[in-house]
């Protein structure tokens, strides 16, 4: 056979039959789910008769509309969200499908919680009805987000209609800065390529800088992705990847994992293996990234202005940040450091994990959350709510001023009561600074957890590798 | 299924680039077990102000966009969110076609399994259309899906790709579920091999 992407590995070794030429039928290993982009599925597949062909490769989890005060039990007040949840439960129950509800230990958002249970591991195809799901890609699993038209197809069949992509290799080398993160590594990245600069296409990661992060890290960065409009994100599996996964499947036992081992040594592109598209960045000039915009690539360094209309090369660009400064409330050619900040968020499927946890604890313990700045930090599951407890990084989070809750999507998407008001301005580890999407009228800022934690200390925007002078 | 051949109506101009399925449909309108009541949040930030009051510097608020079918977007239309919500709204809404200069991937997907029409055309077909759109809103444009051709009130043509299953879809409406359960056999036997082969792909 002639050399192959991993992409390309990946598509054949789940390719039940071809349709045709741009078309196969793609087998899925595990289906995750979530309470709103599913009852449909359930409800069209009552509607044909036909029952739930394979329960024991789904997981369903209540992420999205979950409220995240800190009380116990915890409880779904807004009816139409407890009717989501109530109606997941029912689907779960007669489909015979594990669920990860409200008062699960275990809950969370699904791609916080599929990969700490063991779920994800490399060669795996893995489907969701949420564009967030390229995160597995880390793993070297494939993975992408599903509508739900496309869930009710996998519900019946395990399997996906599925058009192909075509393939594209991000190669980053060079040691990642102090200060920076996997996180100002891909909002550098998508500000490069633009919000569809990966349209159409399975990106992998490859190079020094991307094997030098850890799993989780390269989490962050195969989940925003689909921010450049990706329909895959791939890392090879290393050790590394390897490491993470027996850390997390202890059912694998040896002989089971020395027959993993060397399959998943095999999953990576071969030498001549072509892509349609290439780029190379040099990661010694990453610096901390923050988005200036209302799209993900509307992002600068932070030591950068905010563009100048002038510089831009289409009308479309131009209009687009006309559009974006008169919502963010701000205005070109100035710096985007020092900007007044009101609340601050750290969670979400994109840094919602324990590193990320640790890191915002290593700059905020000791130090005061800023005067009238509201600071949330919502874990992405139980299980790293309660890591971080017995890490002390709770402790240190609430004694800064932080408000620490239970776990859930929470701000990122403001689906439950967590919202932003009219021009309130937050700082946000999430994945997208969309007009409206943490609050109608909110002005949202992604950047990493360090920038962040930096942001909550001194209520500004604030360069992380400055911020002992800043708080002197 | 009745077949759509011929798409003819008014066109909405709305170029805005990355418009993303958050602002399509916005969070609140997400909070429901079925698919009823969509085309009420529509755009809704952008139709409506803070208090509910319809927006009098939006366009589809004006009455002579009234009962317009096709909607004139700008580049990667459809981004972010996987909700088919945004597919299942525009549709209601009135929309049978959006016409941009590209879409984004799961809103394509969703939008082929709803029988909304993509017209993808270039950067200069897409200028000439939403002049014409903003100039004159009483313009119909027609849009023939068998010779995959827009054509405005002028006479102006304009052909568009769509890969052929995608155009069926549209066209003749396609029951993929049913269609795959016809090869529930090769299923069948893959699964029989690819967990002998991948024994860790069992995950649960």
């Amino acid at each position: 056979m002639s050399d192959r992407t991993l992409y390309e590995k990946l598509v054949d070794s789940h390719t039940v039959l071809h349709i045709d030429e741009h078309n196969v039928l793609l087998y899925a290993d595990l289906h995750l789910m979530n309470e709103y982009t599913s009852p449909q599925a359930f409800s069209a597949l009552d509607a044909r008769g036909l029952a739930v062909r394979r329960p024991r490769q789904q997981l369903a989890v209540v992420s999205h509309i979950i409220p995240t005060h800190a009380e116990s039990p915890r409880v779904i007040r807004d009816a139409a969200s407890l009717l989501q949840a109530t109606n997941l439960a029912r689907n779960c129950e007669r489909a015979g499908i594990r669920l990860l509800a409200a008062n699960d230990p275990l809950q969370g958002i699904e791609h916080i919680v599929a990969p700490e249970l063991g779920l994800i591991r490399p060669g795996m195809v893995v489907l969701c009805g949420d564009s967030h799901t390229t995160t597995y890609g880390a793993l070297g699993a494939l993975g992408f987000g599903i509508g739900t038209s496309e869930v009710e197809h996998v519900l019946a069949t395990q399997t996906l209609v599925y058009r192909l992509a075509k393939t594209m290799r991000i190669t980053v080398d060079g040691r990642l800065p102090y200060g920076t993160s996997s996180k100002d590594m891909i909002l550098w990245i998508i500000s490069k390529i633009g919000a569809q600069g990966a349209r159409g296409y399975a990106v992998e990661f490859a190079g020094s800088t991307i094997e030098s992060l850890s799993a989780e890290a390269r989490m962050t960065v195969c989940n925003m992705t689909v921010e450049a409009g990706a329909r895959a994100a791939l890392i090879a599996p290393d050790k590394t990847t390897f490491e993470y996964v027996r850390a997390h499947a202890p059912s694998l036992d040896d002989s089971a994992w020395q027959d993993a081992l060397e399959h998943w040594r095999e999953l990576h592109s071969d030498a001549g293996a072509r892509f349609d598209a290439e780029h190379r960045f040099n990661g010694q000039h990453i610096a901390p990234f923050v988005t200036w915009g209302t799209s993900p690539d509307q992002a600068v360094a932070i030591d950068e202005p905010i563009p100048d209309e002038a510089a831009q090369t289409t009308s479309e660009a131009a209009a687009s940040l006309r559009r974006a400064l008169e919502y963010m409330g701000l205005a070109s050619n100035r710096s985007i450091a020092g900007t007044p900040i009101d609340r601050v968020f750290i969670g979400s499927c994109t840094n919602g994990r324990i590193e990320d946890l640790r890191t915002v604890a290593a700059i905020v313990r000791g130090k005061r959350v800023a005067p009238g700045v509201r600071a949330m930090a919502v874990p992405g599951s139980g299980s790293v709510r309660r890591a971080a407890e017995r890490e002390g990084i709770a402790k240190a989070l609430i004694d800064a001023g932080f408000e620490w809750r239970e776990p859930g999507c929470s701000m990122c998407l403001a689906m439950n009561d967590d919202v932003l008001g009219a021009s309130e301005r937050c700082a946000s580890t999430t994945n997208r600074n969309f007009e409206g999407r943490q609050g109608r009228g909110g002005r949202t800022h992604l950047m990493s957890p360090a920038m962040a934690a930096a942001a909550a200390i001194t209520g500004r925007i604030t360069d992380v590798r400055t911020l002992e002078e800043a708080t002197q | 299924m009745t077949r759509l051949t011929m798409i003819e109506g008014g066109a909405v101009p709305l170029p805005i680039d990355n418009l993303d399925t958050d602002q399509i449909m916005p969070k609140q309108f997400l909070r429901v077990i079925d698919k009823a009541g969509l085309a009420d949040g529509l755009l809704y930030d952008l139709r409506f102000d803070e208090h509910g009051a319809p927006r009098s510097d939006c366009v589809l608020n004006r009455d002579d966009y009234a009962g317009a079918r096709i909607l004139i977007g700008g580049a990667n239309f459809g981004c972010g969110s996987s909700r088919e919500h945004a597919v299942w709204g525009l549709r209601q809404y009135g929309f049978q076609a959006v016409i941009a200069p590209s879409f984004a991937e799961i809103f394509y997907s969703n939008a082929m399994n709803n029988r909304l029409l993509l017209v993808q055309l270039e950067r200069d077909a897409i200028d000439a259309l939403l002049r014409s759109a903003i100039e004159s809103p009483g313009n119909l444009l027609s849009i023939d899906l068998e010779r995959q051709t827009v054509t405005t009130a002028q006479g102006e043509r304009y052909a568009y790709p769509i890969g052929a299953r995608h155009k069926r879809m549209v066209i003749e409406g396609m029951d993929t579920v049913g269609l795959t359960l016809d090869s529930l056999a090769a299923i069948e036997a893959f699964e029989r091999s690819h967990f002998v082969r991948h024994p860790w792909a069992r995950v649960m």
